[in-house]
């Protein structure tokens, strides 16, 4: 049984509050031991780069089954790993969509054949994502979806919503939920602000997620379901979510890469790359999802997207909404170390959080599964659409210089990439 | 994507296409009614005719209908001699991707060299300036609720030549501000031409929350409103704003933000009406208002023209090599 160790890396695992330099090794797909001085049979110097669990991410849109011009799961998932993830949770608005078992099936076949970061299906809560009939959630669950999801997608009102927590909860299957009320968002194609007005663009209110979240959030105080808010992009959901937790409800949140890097600034210029959902929001919102990252109370998506160039060649609001987020994942996500966030907290935000709501460990503590991220941090390089694994052409940094690369990403003690 | 004024000029701050009336120079607005003004006595004369744009080809794009705005469009262009070429395109066939752009493609191999755009979308225009060569330029007709800068130049311009100065006028606008492309481009047009106050009047389910971020100032009543008006814009409402709970009814909208005389009296004496067409009598505006003496309503539509015969001639002097041709 041979052994890998890597050696002198900055080891930084906020499951376990450990950041210094240490040697790992790796037996068996498993952490073996964390210590000053290891020996193996292979050596990997890591001295200057930064060792974190592999991250997870919470959901991202991955084009197959039914958008093979957009991308497939092995291109999307080998961006994903170069973005430094390990797990990525496929939301189910495929086509077919992932409301039986077959699909989740085939979704996790293509997921093994890609050799990189690994698919977990989210079933579809609603057959069809059509938001009125339930699906067949426990099969689901059985056929290996984590948890499920409407995508985004309407439930029709809130006595469908209600029943779904009911019978979810029933067999103890968590949820992810969108807070995203259709009527008050419809017509809008970015937050409803100061630049929508400007702009001529329709907005979409605060509101159309906080009235939304509230409705959620009191029906969950009735109901003992496992809940996760996916994608908030306000900060009054951040608020809402704390007065919640306050009292005693478990229910955990996530907020897109995008809405922590950008506002609805961006939009000006028509810009439809920056046409997203939800909508990228004012500063006061982006600052208080930081903090609320900050402070350890949400985790962060990739909210990935691929499209192909002729969906955004169109006007804004005719554009398709997403960003291709997972090829520059990493380097985007650590710009934000150096204006609020500390290194420890994002990678808290990007593995322990969502380790958490899918039912894994992210940590490096020996018996844990070997899933690793290794950063180069002082690494650069130019964001650029001919170097991009995924089949997305819609990345929001075209052009710019970042800094921070996935230097390599293991899986269950495989590497799955490895930067040339 | 860039900035509509980094689009919408050349290097040198000449005017390449007209997208919007938000950041252009004073300067270079006035410049426009100075030439709109040389072009109305032109128009007066028995052959209304110039050479300005003999031998360039313009394209009427009109991806939402408006047989109005075309017209002024069509007329402005053969006044200037252009060939014109008038394409109503649904809108549904060709918004999205490809198709869209296949389209302007298609008119570019044709060699024109002026699309005059409407579309259903904001930012259409702006989107289709930066996807077309650097020869043809793009005038917007008027993009979603975004910008209709001629309709506003148009009444910047019927606003100075009735009132001498849009410097220091206050200026109220009446209605559907919310879905008005013209409002837009009016604010901007009049805060850069230095206006003394521009209000907008309306209720609240017609009024976007952030308008003071333009610069207007809102009430919700007209009688505050109107107060010392020296201007009184009226905006035609569509009659779908009494679909989807905008508006209870044409006639409780008549009942509180109709422009009758009694309305009227409350701003200045001298103050005139403005109606950018088509009225609808007894919704927006009463018919003694509309016909009155204070009413320049028609007086518009002949400064529509030369307005558009202005912006043509300079987005065309200022495309590559247009000079030239001029």
């Amino acid at each position: 049984m041979s052994s890998i160790v890597i050696r002198q890396a900055r080891v930084i695992d906020p499951a376990n509050q450990l950041d210094g330099i240490h040697d790992v090794r790796i037996v068996d797909g498993k952490i073996d031991a964390l210590a000053p001085a290891l020996d193996g049979d292979q050596i990997i110097d890591a001295s200057g780069l930064w060792l974190t669990p592999g991250l997870i991410d919470l959901g991202a849109h991955l084009a197959e089954p039914g958008f093979a011009h957009k991308g497939n799961i092995a291109s999307e998932a080998a961006a994903a790993s170069r973005g430094g993830f390990t797990h990525i949770c496929a939301l189910p608005d495929s086509k077919p969509v992932a409301d039986s078992a077959a699909v989740v099936q085939l979704i996790q076949e293509k997921s093994q054949q890609a050799n990189a970061a690994e698919v977990l299906p989210l079933g579809a809560l609603t057959q069809g994502l059509a938001g009125e009939q339930i699906a067949n959630l426990f099969s689901l669950r059985e056929a290996g979806c984590v948890a499920m999801s409407n995508a985004r997608r309407p439930i029709k009102d809130s006595y469908v919503l209600r029943r779904l927590m009911e019978y979810a909860a029933t067999y103890d299957i968590p949820l992810f939920l969108n807070a995203n009320d259709a009527a008050l968002a419809a017509g809008g194609c970015m937050h409803e602000g100061p630049v929508s007005t400007q702009l001529g663009l329709g907005g979409i209110p605060e509101t159309a997620e906080t009235a939304a979240l509230a409705q959620i959030i009191l029906l969950a105080e009735q109901v003992p379901v496992k809940l996760h808010i996916s994608q908030i992009s306000c900060g009054r959901s951040v608020a809402m979510l704390r007065n919640a937790r306050s009292r005693g409800h478990a229910i955990s949140a996530d907020v897109p890469l995008a809405n922590l890097l950008y506002t609805d600034e961006a939009v000006r210029g028509y810009n439809s790359q920056f046409h997203v959902q939800p909508p990228l929001r004012s500063e006061a919102d982006r600052q208080a999802l930081l903090q609320a990252v900050a402070e350890g109370e949400l985790a962060i998506s990739s909210n990935h997207r691929p499209h192909e160039i002729a969906a955004k060649k169109a006007p804004f609001a005719e554009a398709e909404p997403g960003l291709s987020m997972f090829d520059y994942f990493l380097p985007l996500a650590l710009s934000l170390v150096d204006e609020q966030l500390s290194i420890n907290a994002l990678i808290h935000s990007l593995t322990c959080l969502p380790a958490e709501v899918v039912g894994k460990t992210a940590q490096l503590a020996p018996g844990a599964d070997a899933n690793l991220l290794l950063i180069n941090p002082q690494a650069t390089l130019t964001a650029q659409r001919s170097s991009l694994l995924s089949r997305g052409g819609n990345i929001s940094c075209r052009g710019q210089q970042l800094t921070g690369i996935a230097h390599s990403v293991m899986r269950a003690g495989q590497w799955i990439h490895q930067a040339g | 994507m860039s900035h509509p004024s980094q689009v919408q000029l050349t290097a040198d701050g000449r005017l390449k296409h007209f997208l919007t009336t938000e950041d252009l120079s004073r300067e270079l607005l006035t410049e426009i009614l100075d030439t709109a003004d040389s072009f109305i006595s032109t128009q007066e004369r028995s052959v209304k005719k110039v050479p300005l744009l003999r031998g360039k080809t313009v394209v009427n794009l009109f991806f939402e209908n408006s047989t109005r705005t075309r017209s002024t469009f069509e007329l402005a262009a053969k006044r200037l001699s252009a060939d014109i070429l008038n394409l109503d395109i649904a809108r549904s066939a060709t918004s999205k991707g490809e198709t869209l752009m296949d389209t302007l493609w298609n008119l570019e191999a044709m060699y024109s060299d002026m699309f005059v755009v409407r579309h259903a979308d904001s930012g259409a225009a702006h989107f289709i300036a930066e996807q077309v060569t650097p020869n043809v330029a793009i005038i917007n007709a008027g993009d979603g609720r975004h910008a209709h800068p001629t309709q506003a130049m148009l009444d910047m311009l019927t606003i100075r030549r009735h009132k001498q100065q849009i410097e220091g006028q206050i200026v109220a606008i009446v209605g559907d501000i919310l879905h008005s492309r013209v409002a837009r481009s009016q604010i901007h047009a009049l805060k850069t031409l230095g206006a003394a106050e521009v209000r907008v009047i309306g209720p609240a389910t017609l009024l976007p929350r952030d308008i003071d971020s333009l610069g207007a100032k809102a009430f919700y009543r007209m009688e505050d409103g109107l107060k010392d008006c020296d201007v009184v814009i009226m905006l035609r409402l569509q009659k779908e704003r009494m679909q989807n709970a905008l508006l209870p009814s044409e006639s409780e909208f008549f009942k509180l933000y109709g422009l009758t005389e009694q309305k009227l009296a409350l701003a200045k004496p001298d103050a005139i009406v403005m109606h950018p067409g088509p009225i609808n009598r007894g919704v927006e505006i009463e018919s003694a208002v509309a016909d009155g003496s204070q009413s320049v309503i028609l007086n518009q539509v002949s400064y529509g023209i030369a307005v558009r015969m202005a912006v043509m001639a300079m987005a065309m002097s200022g495309q590559q090599g247009g000079e030239d041709n001029l």
